[in-house]
């Protein structure tokens, strides 16, 4: 399989002239997988950032095809695509689907099981923010604990959001899908690998991809990249694959890098005590525990 | 060949004569028998397609958008709550001219929780950019799935398009169908066309897109300008559907002795087959009764109504619906599609057959009794009810 690095990437863009924010992670990862599709990639996109700010008429900023869909339906629309391929004899192609948090975990999750369930071949990609930033920025299934939301208010009585982020990928692993992978765009090579096996599996695959948001998580569009790969060294994200039925752990730092760094270096966390940054530890460490115990470290 | 099947059987015959690509269905009483036909078809090889179970009637209609999207034809089926439940994706599929074909075993709305036919559940959906035809028996329902796809595909039209059967009354009724031979029907359905609207290898689209305030009346106007328009395709369609099949259902609206008439009873679906028996009935007895069998809602045909009804005295129309708080949904169309003649004749609206209550000959003969006399009524009259109106 291609190893995708910064060199041998090409500089043909599928997704380009979008209006997404400066320092948008979700962008990025949108960019970079399209990169890894090339250009017979049909693309489904439910309500959204990603959806809001490419289809604008009369500017479009996929070069390939690509369509809204209802908020619900980003795994039914891309099986009908991936369908309507097959019964045509159209071959060699990619359909993907690119949802966000809350399209994914929440209001998305019944028709991507769907799409699962029937092994379409399609791409799920979920690029994670960790709350509806295109409505600006409320509370998701895949908020974490003790976030500061436009529906999830820091004050005398509440940390912010009270619960943890569903755990999407297991969810998704416990369906026995063919593929399936977690990433995050502070690790690029990693990120595109994963793209690149998803593309390679026939049947559905599923990328969930960390990807920070300046204008929700309240950093400077600069440092993007260095949370991504600060939440991942200090486990409050990791990178892993589900594949032949086992889960495998990418990356198993010896040590966490300091979780109060990453934390206090956005302003959704700003508020949080001592006492609300142990729960998130304690959660992370229970987390790892159990994947080290259980996953393939590879 | 003739058949002695139902009506969910006939339109899984149509819909296998039709040579979709993907059908993508969930299962809601009383649609399911299609659905398990249309199954059984691709397991046999006797339809070459996809049979998509999906988890939802949301996801059914979202997956014939995709279908749809990259250009091949898509079939789907509901009633009732499913039709409520992917009601979203009915607008989006329409604004992105996308000639889906559906069919909707006409039921009841929870709650009180019922399986049993009305059209409340259709007429939600008047407003979604669908066109909706409403059919009389097993034959039309087949013939309708056929019909259906080329007027759908019709580049003037690209409009998705629901076909209504009444359930059970419809769906679960026996009757002897012609089932048309397949070469026949590929001469009169070619393959569907590749519109520059679909998605392409070679010329990429990017479709539902966004249109804000500076261009969205714009595509709003054209979709209607063309759904307005779809009137002279479906009449032309069932035109050539008459050459080639011998059979015809009049385009729009059926008249049936309604030239001298001094009442006519405006229905849809199954009932008209009721209401025609009971129009020779009081033929017989010299009374000048009439029956206009409305097909379409949407297109509506008001200016085809205008010019049935202008000279008849008193206009009855029969909703299997209400909607709360005013009057039967069909009752409001046929009243503003009137308003404009120079003589309007008087009008009475028969709500009737909610949650399968029956309509009798009886209760239509009494309707049409009510509208020939001199006698004050009340503007909505309830068939066949218990409790006080």
């Amino acid at each position: 399989m291609i190893k995708h690095n910064a060199r041998n990437l090409t500089n043909e863009e599928f997704f380009y002239g979008h209006k997404a924010c400066g320092g948008c992670g979700e962008s990025l990862a949108v960019r970079l997988t399209m990169k890894i599709l090339g250009e017979r990639t049909f693309a489904a996109l439910p309500a959204g950032c990603m959806s809001a700010v490419s289809f604008i008429y009369p500017n479009m900023a996929f070069t390939t095809n690509a369509i809204i869909t209802p908020f619900a339906s980003t795994g039914a629309v891309a099986s009908g695509m991936a369908a309507g391929l097959k019964a045509l004899g159209i071959e060699n192609t990619q359909t993907v689907g690119f949802a966000g948090d809350g399209g994914t975990a929440d209001i998305g999750l019944q028709a991507l099981s769907g799409a699962i369930d029937r092994n379409d071949d399609i791409i799920y990609i979920c690029n994670d923010n960790e709350a509806y930033m295109n409505t600006g920025i409320q509370k998701s299934g895949l908020t974490p604990y003790g976030t500061k939301t436009t529906t999830s208010p820091a004050g005398k009585n509440l940390p912010g959001s009270i619960t943890m982020k569903k755990n999407m990928f297991e969810i998704v692993a416990a369906h026995g899908i063919q593929y399936a992978a977690t990433a995050s765009v502070g690790y690029p090579e990693d990120l595109m690998a994963k793209i690149e096996k998803a593309k390679n599996t026939k049947g559905t695959s599923y990328v969930h991809i960390f990807a920070p948001c300046p204008t929700g998580w309240g950093h400077g569009s600069e440092v993007t990249i260095e949370l991504a790969k600060q939440a991942v060294d200090s486990g409050l994200w990791y990178l892993a694959e589900f594949e032949n039925g086992e889960f495998i752990l990418n990356k198993n730092p010896k040590e966490f890098a300091s979780v109060e760094n990453y934390l206090m270096a956005q302003s959704r966390f700003k508020h949080l005590k001592e006492e609300d940054i142990e729960v998130i530890k304690n959660h992370r460490d229970a987390k790892w525990a159990k994947m080290r115990k259980d996953w393939q470290q590879k | 060949m003739r058949k002695f099947i139902s009506g969910n059987d006939a339109v899984a015959e149509g819909v296998r004569l039709a040579r979709p690509h993907v059908i993508s269905a969930y299962p809601i009483t009383p649609q399911t028998i299609a659905v398990e036909r249309l199954s059984e078809m691709v397991e046999d090889g006797s339809l070459k397609a996809e049979y998509m179970h999906v988890e939802s009637e949301h996801s059914a209609m979202a997956a014939a958008m995709g279908v749809s999207s990259v250009g091949a034809r898509a079939f789907t089926a509901t009633s009732s709550q499913g039709l409520l439940y992917m009601a979203e994706c009915l607008p989006y599929a329409s604004g992105a001219r996308m000639p889906i074909v559906m069919m909707n075993a006409n039921r009841a709305i929870a709650t009180p929780w019922n399986i049993y036919g009305d059209q409340m559940d259709s007429m939600f959906l008047l407003n979604s950019g669908w066109i909706q035809v409403y059919v009389e028996d097993a034959q039309e329902a087949l013939d309708m799935m056929i019909q259906a796809y080329k007027i759908a595909e019709h580049p003037q039209v690209l409009a998705p398009m629901m076909v209504n059967l009444d359930g059970f009354v419809l769906t679960h009724t026996y009757e002897l169908v012609e089932i048309p031979e397949q070469d026949k029907v590929d001469a009169f359905l070619p393959p569907i066309q590749m519109s520059k609207q679909v998605m392409a290898l070679d010329d990429p689209k990017s479709l539902c897109i966004s249109a804000g305030n500076d261009f969205n009346m714009e595509f709003k106007i054209k979709q209607e300008r063309d759904l307005q328009n779809s009137v002279s395709v479906i009449e032309s369609v069932d035109h050539e559907f008459h050459e080639a099949f011998g059979r015809k259902y009049h385009g729009m609206m059926e008249c049936y002795k309604t030239e001298d008439a001094d009442v006519v009873l405006i229905t849809t679906g199954s009932i008209t087959g009721t209401t025609r028996i009971v129009v020779d009935q009081m033929r017989a007895e010299g009374k000048k009764v009439g029956l206009l069998k409305l097909r379409y809602l949407r297109p509506f045909p008001a200016e085809q109504l205008r010019i049935a009804l202008r000279d008849v005295k008193h206009v009855g129309v029969l909703d299997k619906n209400i909607s709360f708080g005013y009057e039967g949904t069909i009752f409001t169309n046929v009243n503003s599609a009137l308003s404009s003649l120079d003589t309007v004749p008087k009008t009475t609206n028969y709500i009737g057959g909610l949650g399968g209550r029956d309509i009798t000959k009886g209760n239509i003969e009494e309707a049409f009794e009510q509208m020939m006399s001199s006698d004050h009524h009340d503007k909505i009259q309830y068939m066949n009810v218990r409790c006080e109106q």
